[in-house]
């Protein structure tokens, strides 16, 4: 368990690029928080966390795979492909067009990745979004991995694990995206009538309408040190409302600090505390609990004989 | 779909999206609480989310609906700038959520079908419902709704804005007035996300199909009721009636459905929303 970022060392170097301008030589990046220039090779092999100044910076869904015990990984869906529901009237560049250049990018059909694997020998479904396609929007698909997942989860008794960061809901598919919300959500009941929780990691930055469902709901929520989370956009709130925000608001650890979230988490952490917590909820000794009737409370009160 | 449904009424189709926006958020429309001082009895107004405070732009109680008590929720905006400051503007905090959630479990607890009325341009974006943990309390809201184990019945009678106009309309039958509009955001704030310009929300209005008609078309809502001719602000006793028959009527049809098999619809009335391809099928 301990080994989780040591082992990782080798694989996160055939990811994706990392975040941050490439050098020419691309054995350079500027780390996005401190703009100091660290090695690309001591990045990655930091679990993309800077070396100098503690950034977490994003990584890609299949990155987050890593997350994973080696080799576990089995992807779900991965089939299901983005359409056009609305016949989006865009101004500017039209939604297949964006489409396309997202699949062309991040090398995804569409932002979330979802699959089953282990983390520590223990089975659980996940979900993971990838901010770089359309800003990890939710749409139908998104939604729809989602669910399926949850629903696998549920199915086969396994808890599951969502890695969630967001912009929120893609507006091109209108009240369809806004209806994922409820969608997600209510597949996720159907992990709690199982008696598997849900872990939700909030990852930099998750708003709107992922931060309105389903992780914001979960059993467990971890975020990222630094992490942005919040349900309105910081320029909403400033230039809209035009109020002042304190250095420090919707980070991760302004959340944890007004109780919205339970534990802020560094990236070398992190598997070994949803290992354990899946240990921990594995190893429960009495099976969920269906309340007992009334009538059978009554009748273990020697008083109340007779009464019922 | 069952038999009460209606195809669309008769509609004038001349309106633009954006036309429907501007009726949709006419001040003289009825709001939440005119629709439950003509529909219903003996209406008592409960308070406070037994948290933090109580929210104006949410109001609740019990009340008489077609004989039944029924739980009644609402967003409520103002008919004038002062009032209109006091209720928000229709837009919820926290406290306003976590109010109707208590509500909702109160309904549930003592068997009380739930109508809510939906009318909000959006959810308070303000500092201090992010510090109340907004998110939480419109997610909250879709939880218990996804299983509360009563009927539901939810009508846009107005602005049915993003996440805020979601966290009280998750039910088993949506229904929407003709001139009322249900998005994703609203248009000059996706305008905004998608062009970089909020003056181009008539163009967002057209793309988002919010109105009722493009909504019941994508089977997102169950119907369309018709309004009085130039919009419920017109003849509002008339829209109030009309919209009130509709209610009656869908809760009279799922008020006959046992629970387990309700709960089961609502799932699956949720579940089967999106659109998506699956390459090699």
């Amino acid at each position: 368990m301990k080994e989780f970022f040591r082992r990782r060392k080798t694989s996160f170097t055939t990811g994706g690029q990392p975040e941050g301008n490439p050098v020419p030589d691309d054995m350079w990046v500027k780390c996005t928080a401190c703009r100091e220039l660290v090695y690309k090779k001591e990045l990655n092999d930091n679990l993309k966390v800077c070396p100098k100044c503690g950034h977490h910076m994003r990584m890609s869904a299949h990155e987050w795979i890593g997350l994973l015990d080696t080799g576990s990984f089995s992807e779900m869906d991965a089939n299901l492909l983005p359409t056009d529901p609305l016949g989006f009237v865009s101004l500017d560049e039209s939604y297949a067009e964006k489409l396309a250049k997202a699949q062309q990018r991040t090398g995804m059909p569409d932002a979330v990745l979802s699959g089953l694997g282990m983390i520590g020998g223990e089975h659980l479904a996940l979900a993971v979004g990838d901010f770089a396609f359309m800003g990890s929007s939710m749409g139908s698909v998104y939604g729809e991995k989602m669910s399926r997942a949850a629903e696998r989860a549920a199915d086969l008794g396994i808890p599951m694990l969502t890695i969630n960061t967001s912009g929120g809901a893609r507006q091109q598919e209108g009240v369809i995206a806004l209806m994922q919300m409820a969608k997600v959500t209510m597949a996720l009941t159907r992990l709690s009538e199982a008696g598997q929780p849900h872990i939700a990691l909030l990852i930099d930055p998750c708003y709107g309408g992922v931060t309105a469902s389903y992780p914001s709901v979960a059993d467990v929520i971890i975020a990222e040190p630094g992490a942005n989370i919040g349900f309105a956009g910081k320029r909403l709130i400033e230039q809209i409302m035009r109020q002042k925000l304190p250095a420090g608001f919707q980070t991760a650890e302004f959340m944890l600090e007004h109780g919205m979230i339970d534990m802020v988490v560094e990236r070398n952490l992190l598997r070994d505390t949803i290992g354990r917590l899946i240990r921990l909820y594995g190893a429960r000794r009495h099976p969920v609990a269906q309340r007992d009737p009334v009538e059978e409370l009554i009748g273990a009160i020697p008083y109340l004989n007779g009464r019922a | 779909m069952d038999e009460t449904t209606h195809p669309h009424p008769t509609e004038t189709p001349e309106l633009t999206p954006w036309d429907r926006v501007q009726l949709a958020r006419h001040p003289q429309r009825p709001h939440t609480l005119d629709y439950i001082a003509a529909l219903c009895e003996d209406f008592v107004e409960f308070h406070g989310d037994r948290r933090f405070g109580d929210d104006p732009a949410i109001v609740g109680g019990i009340a008489t609906f077609n004989q039944r008590t029924v739980m009644v929720i609402g967003h409520q905006k103002g008919s004038d700038t002062r009032e209109n400051m006091k209720r928000n503007f229709g837009m919820s905090h926290p406290e306003g959520y976590r109010k109707a959630q208590r509500l909702m479990r109160q309904a549930e607890k003592f068997g009380m079908a739930v109508i809510c009325f939906v009318d909000t341009p959006a959810a308070d974006p303000k500092k201090e419902s992010e510090e109340r943990g907004q998110g939480n309390a419109i997610a909250e809201s879709i939880l218990v709704m996804t299983n509360l184990r009563v009927p539901i019945v939810a009508a846009v009678i107005g602005e049915g804005g993003s996440g805020g106009a979601l966290a009280i309309s998750v039910a088993d039958r949506i229904l929407m007035q003709e001139n009322a509009i249900f998005s994703v955001a609203p248009p000059e704030a996706a305008a905004s996300i998608l062009w970089r310009d909020s003056a181009k929300a008539p163009d967002a209005a057209r793309a988002l199909k919010l109105t009722a008609r493009d909504l019941y078309e994508l089977r997102i809502i169950d119907e369309v009721v018709p309004e009085p001719v130039g919009g419920a602000h017109q003849s509002p006793q008339e829209a109030i009636t009309a919209l009130g028959a509709r209610i009656r009527a869908h809760l009279d049809t799922i008020s006959q459905i046992e629970i387990p098999a309700l709960l089961k619809q609502r799932y699956q009335k949720y579940r089967v929303i999106g659109q998506y391809a699956e390459a090699g099928r």
